[in-house]
């Protein structure tokens, strides 16, 4: 089944947060951000702005009647500045007037001064200073300390990866118009109705009822509308609730970029010890997560690379340690894989170390270490695991030793271009980590016509969530699809929704709806097996109808349906599901955080043009693991999308902050992500299907977060090419693997002597 | 007074000429199938098709709207994705659909109407084609297989469209609506009411060309700035030969100049460098002369027309003067022109048969990107032995650079690994690259180096050069 949204898609019919239609006497808003990272606010002069022609009130943080915080985790965000600014785009002032351009213009009349205070944007320095977002963690599995001298080989490095912006082409917003009594309807581009609900309700001082939340879709969000969206979101409310009047406010793209967070930058030393035999026995790794300027979800971040720390292998031996580090730049958030994917890098890193100093290739060290069903995670969860049948299948399918030899090959026969080959497994933990996220409510209505409505906590952002809610319905009711809508998401239908996120989306809003649809065909089932004078058990809905012991009755859906109406039969179902077995012990570190693991395995071919320093991704052949897939078509759309935004993170994405912390990369003129061009030349997808019970919804896996990790593969991939140009380069692990890196690792030699004559200045820039 | 046709509807506006497309679009004529993502060209998810009448021949090319002032679509036809819906699905939004290409759905509508701008263009109905059609259309959900599927099964469309016009055959096999066929005519009439002169506004207002430049981050300001627009003057929108030189028009596109017979003649290997230059859309608004007087250090055409020699005419509307286009720049964004005159025409003469000419660009994506360092050489040999030779690079100094003294030691030469050891040297003495967001002053340093090694790779494989050792 096809994304049931494609149909207006495609005609340019699907309504967005900016293509809502507007109420007469809306006002537009504008935030006016810090221009500084880090200082005193001196004075703030609103005079001149407020005398800009529309403009109708200027709010600061004393404006705000209630609290001025958004902080979710930890409650150290205002949503104003008060006296002190904390990253270069953190929002002082909220001006309102009457159209946008108003607003923008007004906004440019705002002076603020700041006495500067130091600006730390390295999160090592962070850490040494005592800057934490809050109190370092650790996972142990074994004795790592009594095992080094049993390893045959130990290697120690550190790796770094860079942040990556979202870039859903949709910018954040929010428009919020006034009720009656002092209520809000709030439009928000958000992942999290409940979340921006109440960052609104706070900054207002009201409780959470008197503020609905709807949302109709969002143009893209990978993580960065899931507590990012707030802000806007309780701007616009403040202002209508302050003012009586509609307020919108839909951010311009350098705003967007300057003002919000992105994937967190990490940079870790890692010790790796290994035996006689390749067997990984002993891994150490400090992860300094870049948090920037508040918690905003690090704290959960944290956690999830912790959990991802070994990604796919069994370490006996493990201590992992985290670092939560405040810099001067925008709070960071969460981005597909939510730190999975930063640790595993470091994993892959470790291993590459190895294998490099070994003279081994890295899928010799990789393919020993695979974890097996019941081994331990070292956060005490057993395996069940797919990790080697993804390999192997991988492997034979796709004949691993050919694509070398073929490499190899090619390497000999050209001088100026080389191919690399890399294997990339991955392991990825299906559950929100914090035990108490993981429950979702659907709200499902028949109508008396036999036409029915579900309404669910999930939020469509193209991942095609709404779709698999509608099939689950029409399996349970057995109807055809164009008797079910989907809702938009709206907080006054279902309360309290968990952000969409965790991939888990469609597992929790899915069981939901399943519940919910049970209970009313549970109850047709049971008058309509009176009517028919059975036993319930006798008597099923299968393609519109009423089957009884196996055979079609006269029972037509919309007969049954009016019949049972006219009963008194009810037939809407508010459900809830909470995912089972899953809990957590933090004091312990210890416990059974998740729902399932997804495995997977790729191999990346590129081509490295030598002379040039450029590249291109040849080929990725993945296996992945889908469990029994409920929308093949969908789910290898998450998986091509989410290949390609992995490989985006680690090639060609770079984000760059001066040492001011101001972002240089600051549109998209100067921040790259893959156009069709850099998408792999060759994507194939093999579709592991397993029928082992799981707590998928209807044993489908959840497929958002995990292929990010595959692009992982491309880094390493393009480090073995550029190793067969030079062989005797060192290459840093220092994620993206820019065309600048891979020129400078190509000639490594030459670049010395160009330093040396050439280079007046140290590079102004810090890349973090 | 404007006055273009907006899909079906002729419209008339008296919003400034500069007012972007964009905003009249979405927010006067409330047609929000066309997104705002970026407004500044680079994603593609305000698309729409402009279409004119260049020789009497109907002719569609996409635009990005957030780059567009009205002004410049004057007496034109003006399609949105509403413009190209019809009561069933278009059978490029079907194929959009069974391929799966379309997840959150907010840049569907632009790669729906450069796919729509590919059907109505002339192109060889090929894969290959229809891909470079959506070249600037940038997607974050799909990771873009499934929309190159769809991309495939659209030119499958075309197969039998042969010599017929492009609006017609769509029209008639119900791939576009029935009224397209009568844009044509249309057009015509719009013409017939409008004044033949652009207005002429005061000296003191700025230029204003395709907007690819002056749009980009300045949105706010250009729509309230009045301006003189160049776009539509049909003195300079001549691209012509005369004599033995290339004549290029003020106002000529770089898709015009792309797909002229001058260019493909002459010059078959410059359609590889174009698709190294931004996007179809920006392509086809962007003019040659803007890239000239944007004076950016970068300009991929700035610096392929250096290293052919290229002249340019520089005029006030009554007094025109000639200057070789490297003396233009005098320093960082810093020209040798005064307010009031613009670029009339751009010339450089047919180089002999013996002239071969190669540009190189390095940026960090390969497509839809600003260079880090650029490069153009022409050069001729006779007997292995270097006759001329012209070497410029762009994103190593303040402005485009004409690499004189590499040039000058190269000329006479025979080139061996130990001379161009030496030019690169030379080379590296005449530049002076800054670390910024597009690369550190060394990999800026060696990238020269990297570029001018492979043009002579390319250029003169006789001297079966190692360049692995400089």
């Amino acid at each position: 089944m096809k994304n049931i949204d494609s149909r207006t898609h495609t005609r340019g019919e699907s309504v967005y947060l900016d293509d809502i239609p507007l109420l007469q006497g809306t006002l537009f808003g504008a935030a006016f951000p810090s221009p500084i990272a880090h200082g005193h606010i001196t004075k703030l002069d609103i005079s001149e702005a407020e005398q800009m022609p529309g403009v109708v009130k200027i709010f600061t943080y004393q404006d705000i009647p209630g609290e001025n915080q958004i902080g979710g985790i930890i409650q150290d965000e205002p949503l104003l500045a008060e006296q002190e600014v904390d990253f270069c785009g953190m929002p002082i002032a909220f001006v309102v007037a009457e159209s946008n351009e108003e607003a923008r213009a007004a906004v440019k009349k705002i002076k603020v001064e700041i006495d500067p205070l130091p600006v730390i944007t390295d999160p090592r320095i962070a850490q040494a200073q005592g800057a934490l977002i809050v109190p370092p963690r650790t996972f142990i599995l074994g004795d790592v300390d009594n095992i080094w001298q049993a390893c045959t080989h130990i290697f120690e490095g550190t790796a770094d990866t860079n942040g990556q912006e979202h870039l859903y082409i949709e910018t954040q917003g929010a428009y919020a118009i006034p009720q009656e009594n002092n209520g809000l309807k709030l439009h928000s581009s958000t992942q999290s109705p409940r979340a921006t609900q109440q960052a609104a309700c706070r900054i207002i001082g009201v409780p959470m009822h008197f503020i609905e939340v709807d949302v109709t879709r969002l143009g893209g969000g990978f993580g960065g509308k899931e507590d990012q969206a707030n802000a806007w979101g309780a701007m616009c409310a403040l202002a209508a609730y302050s003012l009586k009047k509609p307020v919108k406010y839909s951010l311009h793209r350098m705003d967007d970029m300057a003002m919000t967070g992105k994937r967190h930058p990490y940079s870790s030393d890692f010790k790796i010890g290994l035996d006689e035999n390749l067997k990984i026995i002993a891994y150490e790794v400090t992860f300094y997560q870049n948090a920037g300027a508040a918690a905003d979800l690090s704290p959960a971040i944290l956690e999830r690379t912790l959990f991802h720390c070994t990604n796919t292998y069994f370490i006996p031996n493990v201590r992992a340690r985290a670092y939560s580090c405040r810099t001067h730049l925008p709070p960071n958030t969460a981005f597909r894989g939510f730190g999975g994917p930063q640790a595993m890098f470091v994993m892959e890193a470790a291993i590459t170390k190895a294998a490099d100093s070994l003279g081994l290739d890295a899928s010799i060290i990789q393919k020993v270490n695979l974890n097996k069903t019941g081994d331990e995670f070292p956060y005490g969860q057993l395996a069940v695991s797919e990790a080697h049948a993804c390999w192997n299948k991988a492997e034979e399918l796709y004949n691993l030793e050919a694509i070398r030899e073929k490499a190899t090959a090619f390497n000999t026969s050209n001088k100026f271009l080389k191919k690399g080959v890399s294997v990339m497994p991955i392991c990825f933990g299906i559950s929100f980590t914090n035990t108490s996220m993981n429950q979702a409510r659907a709200l499902v209505h028949v109508y008396t016509d036999g036409s029915v409505n579900v309404s669910t906590g999930a939020i469509e952002m193209g991942q095609g969530v709404n779709t698999k809610m509608l099939q689950v319905a029409a399996q349970v009711f057995s109807i055809a699809q164009e008797k079910i809508r989907l809702l938009t998401t709206n907080t006054t239908r279902i309360a309290n929704t968990s952000p969409s996120a965790a991939s888990a989306t469609a597992d929790l809003n899915g069981k939901a709806v399943y519940l919910a649809c049970t209970a009313i065909a549970e109850r047709l089932l049971n008058f309509v097996a009176e009517e028919l004078h059975t036993e319930a058990s006798n008597v099923a809905l299968k393609n519109e109808y009423v089957y009884l012991d196996g055979e079609r009755t006269e029972w037509d859906w919309k007969r049954l349906i009016l019949a049972a109406f006219l009963r008194r039969i009810n037939l809407s179902e508010h459900a809830h599901y909470a995912t089972p077995e899953i809990y957590f012990d933090k004091l312990k570190e210890k416990g059974h955080p998740f729902a399932y693991h997804v495995y997977g395995t790729a191999i990346t071919e590129v081509t490295v043009d030598c002379l040039r320093g450029i590249y291109e991704v040849d080929a990725v052949k993945l296996v992945h693991d889908f469990g029994t897939s409920m929308n093949p078509a969908i789910d290898k759309g998450q998986i091509e999308g989410g290949l390609v935004q992995g490989i985006g993170w680690m090639t060609m994405e770079e984000i760059v902050f001066d040492k001011a912390g101001r972002l240089r990369s600051n549109a998209l003129s100067t921040y790259k992500i893959p156009d069709i061009y850099s998408a792999p030349k060759e994507i194939t997808i093999e579709f592991l299907q397993t029928q082992t019970d799981n707590l998928a919804i209807f044993r489908s896996k959840a497929v958002g977060e995990p292929p990010l990790m595959y692009g992982i593969g491309t880094y390493f991939a393009l480090r073995n090419a550029i190793k067969a140009f030079n062989p005797a380069t060192q290459i840093p692990f220092d994620a993206p693997m820019t065309p600048e890196k891979v020129l400078l690792a190509l000639y490594s030699e030459e670049v010395a002597k160009l330093k040396e004559k050439h280079e007046q200045a140290v590079r102004n820039m810090a890349i973090s | 007074m404007v006055n273009f046709i907006l899909n079906t509807k002729i419209v008339a506006t008296d919003k400034p000429e500069t007012f972007l497309l964009l905003d009249f679009i979405r927010y006067q004529k409330n047609l929000t199938g066309t997104k705002i993502g970026c407004r500044e060209g680079d994603c593609g998810a305000c698309t729409v098709l402009v279409g004119e009448l260049k020789n009497n021949e109907l002719q569609y090319r996409s635009f990005t709207s957030c780059l567009t002032p009205i002004g410049n679509v004057a007496g034109k036809h003006v399609v949105t994705v509403e413009g190209l819906n019809m009561d069933d699905l278009n059978p490029i939004q079907q194929a959009m659909i069974e391929e799966s290409a379309t997840q959150c759905g907010f840049c569907t509508p632009g790669f729906v109407v450069s796919l729509a701008g590919f059907c109505l263009s002339t192109k060889e109905p090929t894969e290959q084609n229809a891909i470079a059609a959506i070249d600037g259309n940038i997607c974050r959900c799909t990771g873009y297989k499934s929309i190159a599927r769809a991309a495939a099964k659209i030119s499958q469309l075309l197969q039998n469209r042969g010599a017929e016009e492009p609006a017609t055959f769509l029209a008639k096999h119900k791939i576009l609506p029935e009224y397209f066929t009568s844009i044509k005519e249309r057009l015509q009439e719009l013409a017939l009411g409008k004044k033949s002169t652009i207005t002429i506004n005061p000296e003191t207002y700025p230029f204003l060309g395709g907007g690819t430049d002056l749009y980009v981050q300045k949105h706010d300001q250009m729509q309230k700035t009045e301006a003189r627009l160049l776009y539509n003057l049909p003195e300079l929108n001549q691209l012509y030969l005369e004599d033995n030189k290339c004549i290029i028009g003020g106002a000529v596109t770089v898709t015009d100049l792309k797909d002229s017979s001058i260019i493909q003649e002459h010059f078959p290997s410059f359609l590889n460098y174009f698709r190294l230059v931004s996007s179809t859309p920006i392509r086809n608004m962007a003019t040659i002369a803007g890239n000239i007087i944007n004076a950016s250090p970068i300009g991929d055409f700035t610096v392929m027309l250096i290293a052919l020699r290229a002249k340019i005419i520089l005029t006030d509307g009554i007094n025109s003067r000639q200057i070789r286009l490297r003396d233009l720049y005098k320093g960082y964004k810093q020209l040798d022109k005064k307010p009031e005159e613009y670029i009339e025409k751009i010339w450089f003469e047919l180089p002999d048969r013996n002239w071969k000419f190669n540009f190189e660009k390095v940026s960090k994506r390969t497509h839809l990107d600003i260079a880090s360092v650029n490069s153009a050489m022409g050069i001729s040999l006779q007997a292995d032995i270097i006759q001329r030779i012209r070497i410029s690079a762009g994103g190593v100094s303040p402005i485009p650079m004409y690499l004189e003294k590499t040039s000058t030691y190269l000329t006479g030469r025979l080139v061996t690994d130990q001379i161009l050891t030496e030019a690169l040297e030379i080379a590296q003495s005449e530049i002076s690259p800054i670390s910024d967001a597009r690369g550190s002053e060394t990999y800026k340093r060696l990238l020269l180096n990297q570029l001018i090694k492979t043009h002579f790779l390319i250029l003169a494989p006789q001297f079966e050069l190692e360049l692995t050792d400089t």
